[in-house]
């Protein structure tokens, strides 16, 4: 078989059902471990990536503070699912090949999906500018521009190498910014995390191209764990992109995965984000869990942006943070989240204040249709040694249709007194007006509804990376199929 | 079970001897509900402040778990107690009094209202004797047991609490003064205060709950309202709490409102120790209107946590919810709102506002408006803000010639005027803002920028 395989749905659907074109499978071979999680699948993980003893050993101190956990998986998010067999998933899963030495050795498979999936992981697409670090289920498959970016000192390569090419500076910041106790779903990603992007600029580098990762979930039970470590030396910048898609299954799948970014003084830091796990049919049925832990330090004067469009998964449990801890520096997060059928969304993010005169700035759009439910939590919190400090959040809520649910749980806590803080949220319907305002130029219904929502989508879309900011367009488009009319 | 009943032992000591002493008259149904209460109570105890509570989030009450309150079982003698009950003149409209002295209902101090033609104000003790079946269906009808440990307590210990019903129709508007007042004693007091207001169809009632007590001394209020708000009527509803600065006062007040009525509510707290101000009111009907208002002024180590919640359960309500907080020294105010809308209830408009304006370095605010929205046709929106005051400001009335002390009182009186003047009943208004004017911290306002 070589063609890509593509997951038929609910014929009888099709015309309410928003196509999820990405949910196809790979018919690559995998290495798999066996289901389950227990210390020999730890050190089986640790042994294949051929890890040093320290990772090792900090891998064991997480699985074994995750035990401690087990039964305390968070509960406070507003999101049902049934409980997850941590037993019932592979923990390791890659493609067989060995690691690529070029492009040319990379499985045709593979590079035949990553075009289904309009990756620009071929040299052709030199133009496309990007350089693109795939990760298909847990372990990196291709890397490209590696020599361009090497040129001007900057790294970006998969975690797994790194540990192995700079294990000095993976020691130095994996679990600076999450430590391996944070949360449930961080700890058992510290435990059994398999790759993952990693990335260096050095002093005063401002990177040329933009970076991507393109993670895929393929095998069937697998759960992903993909860890990312970025850090900006002092005067640098980088822009960092990352898509996600996963096949269309029955079945729930689980990713959990880490991100940390350091940026040390005077850097900036900017991570977007075009999330479109599969969301799962429209009864409902399968779809991702995606529990991930991002969070930003920022020094002195450094800045670090979020941006993330969310249309996809089943569950999304994410809250991009900032810890402000230089003086005057900066944070923020833009976000849409667009939730369908019987999507759950719990997201929003964390902004701590510690450093003098720090700003952030956080501006959410969340969009319900059909029965899904979007939820914005989030944190501002202002420590009593952040003096001076601002936040400005504004989170918009549209609602599409009378069975969806949109919520505001924000929370703010202040400990100093010249700190100025302003939360406001509004929710409301796509307005009659606008819709018939534009019904009376001609437009169709559903035309006009996602010409309203693209609109009220349209301030996160400019903080996008042009094409990212197409890409986003046309994925709520998708997304939003059948919600109206 | 044996460890349960050794932490709560002092309680459960109490609690035998309500239910074989004074309380033992009662009607069998409170009887059996005491007894629900307290089971309930025994196995919950007290909430923590543990990771996914979410209501207590922000709050500790292990200081209160931690002394042995003790119910008084005799009330104290009167003599020079009318002094110490807030006192202020309402002309034009019919006025009871309850008083309620170490939660024992006082007669010599109070003026109720027996009358069988229209309006009950008096002890529920007193209401429970008359066998009335309004009191067996409403108590314990709108504030659950499962709630938490506290509403438990409070209704194994029911027996004195002020009961007030007005019929359906009665044309009179009214007002009703309760005053809950805890004694200085020699061992820390709990009280239980309970109270239950039904407002019968197209009625108006006003109703001022007033809490306090003696300073310097540490006591526990555990107070829990119900409030049942009928189709067309207009309940105004204020609630005091001027406890002394060593008291714990835990809150619950539960309001229940029918077609087209109308609830006023306005919330003052000063001084207090920790204080928990829960309140939800269920919009239970289409059109129903409800304002909450709400004014605390923190100093020293006070806590204050309020909790909101507004449930439109059906369509066409309209909600309007403004907190506001001044805090100095090492205080700490919560504010926990939550407006929830529900799938039916459309054409729902709710506005929901908390602002603090933090007058001192170690004050801290900890906000949580939240908006869950399962409808689609509706208008709600939230805001919170924290600061100081906008020096801008400071430096125009500085340059009119004021000093800084009393531009600084100036602006914070107006900051909290705008609560105040919420109140309709003008005497009160005005023993509130004397209250209030004289509580404002003497302060100059100097933060300085932080440049």
């Amino acid at each position: 078989m070589t063609t890509p395989k593509v997951i038929s749905r609910n014929a009888t659907s099709s015309e309410l059902d928003s196509e999820y074109k990405w949910g196809f499978t790979m018919d690559i071979e995998s290495d798999l471990s066996p289901k389950g999680l227990s210390e020999d699948i730890v050190r089986l993980i640790s042994a294949k990536k051929k890890e040093p003893e320290w990772l090792l050993e900090w891998r064991l101190k997480a699985y074994r503070h995750w035990l401690k956990l087990k039964q305390q998986a968070p509960t406070w998010a507003n999101v049902e699912h049934p409980p997850i067999d941590y037993q019932d998933i592979y923990y390791y899963a890659a493609p067989k090949s060995d690691a690529p030495k070029s492009l040319d050795e990379v499985d045709p498979e593979i590079l035949a999906a990553f075009d289904k999936l309009g990756i620009p992981l071929q040299e052709r697409e030199r133009l496309a500018g990007v350089a693109v670090d795939a990760v298909v289920d847990s372990a990196s498959v291709a890397t490209t521009y590696k020599e361009t970016l090497e040129k001007h000192g900057i790294i970006f390569c998969p975690i797994s190498e790194a540990v192995q090419s700079h294990p000095d500076l993976v020691q130095k910041y994996l679990g600076s910014v999450v430590p391996f106790g944070d949360n449930f779903y961080a700890t058992l990603n510290s435990a059994v995390f398999s790759d993952g992007s990693f990335v260096y600029i050095p002093k005063g580098v401002r990177c040329p191209i933009e970076l991507m990762t393109y993670f895929r979930i393929n095998q069937a039970d697998s759960g992903q764990f993909e860890r990312t470590l970025i850090i900006a030396e002092e005067s640098s910048y980088v822009s960092y992109l990352e898509g996600c898609t996963a096949p269309a299954r029955k079945t729930h799948q689980l990713h959990a995965a880490v991100v940390e970014l350091v940026a040390l003084n005077d850097s900036e830091i900017k991570y977007s984000t075009l999330q479109n796990w599969f969301p799962g049919d429209k009864d409902g049925n399968g779809g991702v869990y995606n529990f991930v832990t991002k969070r930003g330090l920022a020094r002195k004067n450094a800045k670090i942006s979020w941006t993330q469009v969310e249309t996809g998964s089943a569950i999304t449990w994410k809250y991009p943070s900032v810890i402000l801890d230089g003086d005057n520096s900066v944070g923020e997060f833009y976000s849409v989240a667009l939730v369908n059928n019987h999507q759950q969304a719990d997201t929003g993010t964390k902004m701590i204040h510690k450093g003098k005169n720090t700003h952030s700035t956080i501006v959410a759009k969340g969009i319900s249709a059909g029965e899904g439910n979007a939820t914005y939590r989030g944190l501002v919190k202002i420590l009593p040694s952040a003096a001076g400090a601002k936040n400005f959040t504004q989170c918009d809520s549209l609602l599409v249709g009378d069975k969806c649910g949109a919520h505001t749980v924000p929370y703010i806590e202040v400990k100093n007194p010249t700190a100025q803080l302003e939360h406001e949220a509004s929710t409301s319907k796509v307005s009659d007006d606008q819709l018939f305002y534009c019904q009376q130029r001609g437009m169709s219904v559903e035309d006009a509804h996602f010409m309203i929502i693209n609109g009220f989508c349209r301030g996160i879309f400019q903080e996008l990376p042009f094409e990212f900011a197409m890409e986003a367009s046309q994925l709520l488009k998708v997304s939003l199929e059948g919600a109206v009319g | 079970m044996t460890s349960a009943l050794a932490k709560h032992a002092h309680y459960f000591a109490d609690f035998q001897s309500l239910v074989h002493g004074r309380g033992a008259c009662a009607p069998s149904w409170l009887q059996s509900l005491r007894e629900d209460a307290w089971v309930k109570f025994n196995a919950t105890g007290f909430p923590t402040s543990r990771r996914g509570n979410e209501r207590w989030k922000y709050t500790n009450v292990g200081p209160i778990a931690k002394v042995n309150f003790g119910v008084t079982s005799q009330p104290p003698a009167v003599d020079g107690l009318k002094a110490l009950v807030p006192d202020y003149k309402i002309d034009g409209s019919t006025v009871y009094d309850l008083v309620f002295v170490d939660g024992h209902y006082s007669p010599e101090l109070s003026s109720p209202s027996h009358d069988s033609n229209g309006v009950i104000a008096s002890s529920l003790v007193t209401a429970t004797n008359d066998s009335n079946s309004v009191l067996e269906s409403q108590v314990g009808h709108y504030a659950c047991l499962d709630e938490d440990g506290f509403v438990a307590l409070n209704t194994a210990f029911l027996n004195d609490g002020a009961y007030v019903h007005v019929v359906d129709g009665y044309p009179e508007s009214l007002v009703v003064r309760l005053t809950y007042l805890t004694t200085n004693g020699v061992t820390a007091k709990v009280t239980h205060p309970r109270t239950l207001v039904v407002a019968g169809r197209n009625t108006d009632v006003t109703v001022v709950e007033c809490y306090t007590g003696p300073q310097e001394t540490s006591y526990l209020t555990n107070a829990v309202t119900e409030i049942s708000v009928g189709e067309g009527a207009n309940v105004g509803h204020y609630r005091l709490l001027l406890e002394g600065n060593k008291a714990f006062h835990v809150g619950v007040s539960r309001v229940s409102q029918k077609k087209d009525s109308s609830f006023n509510s306005a919330s003052f707290a000063l001084g207090t120790a920790l204080a928990r101000n829960d309140m939800e009111v269920l919009l239970d009907d289409s059109g129903a209107y409800c304002e909450l208002n709400g004014l605390y002024l923190t100093a020293d180590n006070q806590h204050i946590d309020n909790l909101i919640s507004i449930d439109h359960a059906q369509p066409n309500c309209t909600s309007r919810l403004n907190y506001k907080g001044i805090l100095d020294g090492k205080s700490k105010a919560v504010f926990g709102g939550e407006v929830m809308v529900r799938r039916q209830a459309q054409k729902s408009d709710a506005e929901q506002t908390d602002k603090n304006l933090v007058l001192s370095k170690l004050a801290e605010v900890d906000s949580k408006p939240s908006l869950l929205i399962y409808a689609d046709d509706v208008k709600c929106s939230h805001g919170a803000t924290a600061g100081h005051i906008d020096e801008d400001t400071l430096f125009y009335l500085r340059s009119r010639g004021l000093d800084l002390g009393a531009a600084s009182r100036m602006l914070i009186h107006a900051f909290a005027s705008e609560i105040i003047d919420t109140v309709k009943l003008e005497p009160l208004k005005d023993y509130l803002d004397t209250l209030f004017t004289a509580a404002i911290p003497d302060k100059s306002l100097t933060f300085g920028s932080a440049k």
